[in-house]
């Protein structure tokens, strides 16, 4: 079995939180939607303060950076791709250039990254920072949300 | 990240995922999810490939005209890690009195340098700098070869994040000394075990402090979890 494999198969046992009611939203057009990126890369803005081994928070990155850390603590995926090119996590590029095409409305001025290795309830993110970080979006008035993994 | 989306949905934002793993988004049951079956940590696919990329996004963005969820659609492309390492050049030994693996870390340092100049950016750092590394290496190279780990001095203090600075360093140095194409997943992770000293030092260390009793997330998270 390959590390990708090793990592699906490993991923698939873990504990699934459930949302027995969960929320829809009818988004704007996309041509009118303010759009943000929220990824669990664990990318951070040189200069800001690095994750830590088990960080439950979330760090913001203005929409100019690109001067990105990796600060993901997981050795089990790929770590070249976001170095050869940042928008293969964080498509910030490609947003910049579909709001100039007019097929989204605007690029968010912050975008929100969180590491992925979470503990298993992921309680601090349901009940604290995950509704603080959407908080956030929603005072940058974010209409859509794109969501990335690693 | 389908748990998020749930949060971010129920405080009035719509979302879409991109899946890496497919069962989780079943389970988790996000209102939107793309799932994509690519190397994991390139959730968008092909790195500088922007027709790809964007082929990503609009069919990502087109799940928020369904008119209920939950949505889970697959990319019709999949993405196999690449198992290969990269073709990429290793110092030839210079200084035959050091520890292959501290040489080595020496002879990069110039391709190490010229990364940094050109992406401005690094992610070493997190335990040790730079121009630690080939001191970490000794370290690493004398818990391999006998010495108790629980006395070794480990620089930075943090055994997993000082193999995390190793690796990167040697990664990002790699960017500038590939020969062949763009590396796909995996195949810098390969290179760096498979070829060098540096990677195989790691791993030698990382068995060593197993054999010797160290607790399993200290030697564990040295190096990834199939190796």
């Amino acid at each position: 079995m390959n590390g990708d494999q090793m990592m699906r198969a490993h991923s698939a046992t873990l504990p699934a939180p459930q949302f027995d009611n969960p929320a829809w939203v009818s988004p704007v057009a996309l041509a009118n939607a303010r759009v943000a990126i929220v990824t669990s890369a664990a990318l951070y803005a040189a200069g800001d303060e690095a994750f830590s081994a088990v960080d439950t928070g979330y760090r913001i990155i203005d929409r100019e950076r690109r001067d990105l850390v990796l600060g993901h603590w997981s050795p089990n995926f790929d770590q070249m791709g976001v170095k050869m090119d940042l928008n293969v996590v964080y498509p910030i590029d490609r947003l910049e250039e579909l709001a100039a095409q007019g097929i989204i409305g605007s690029v968010a001025p912050r975008h929100i990254s969180f590491a992925g290795n979470q503990p298993d309830d992921v309680s601090t993110i349901r009940l604290d920072t995950g509704p603080a970080a959407a908080a956030q979006l929603r005072q940058d008035g974010v209409d859509v949300v794109i969501l990335t993994p690693v | 990240m389908s748990v998020l989306a749930h949060i971010f949905e129920a405080a009035g934002i719509a979302t879409v995922v991109l899946s890496s793993v497919r069962e989780v988004a079943q389970k988790v049951a996000p209102p939107r999810a793309l799932h994509c079956e690519f190397p994991l940590g390139r959730p968008l696919g092909i790195p500088n490939d922007v027709e790809f990329q964007m082929d990503v996004l609009r069919r990502a963005f087109a799940l928020l005209t369904e008119p209920s969820g939950p949505v889970l659609v697959d990319h019709p492309v999949v993405i196999e890690a690449d198992e290969q390492p990269v073709s990429c050049a290793i110092p030839p030994r210079f200084d035959a009195s050091l520890p292959p693996c501290v040489d080595e870390a020496r002879g990069i340092k110039k391709a190490y340098v010229r990364a940094l100049e050109r992406r401005g950016v690094t992610s070493v750092g997190r335990s040790i700098a730079a121009d630690e590394v080939p001191n970490a290496l000794a370290v690493l190279h004398a818990i391999a070869n006998g010495q108790d780990w629980t006395t070794a001095e480990i620089p930075g203090g943090n055994i997993m994040s000082l193999c995390h600075d190793i690796r990167t360093y040697y990664e990002e140095a790699a960017l500038e000394l590939i020969d062949g194409p763009a590396p796909g997943g995996r195949a810098m992770e390969n290179w760096f075990f498979e070829k060098t000293e540096a990677g195989a030092t790691v791993l030698k260390a990382r068995t060593a402090m197993r054999d010797a009793g160290a607790k399993f997330p200290v030697w564990f998270y040295m190096a990834p979890g199939n190796r």
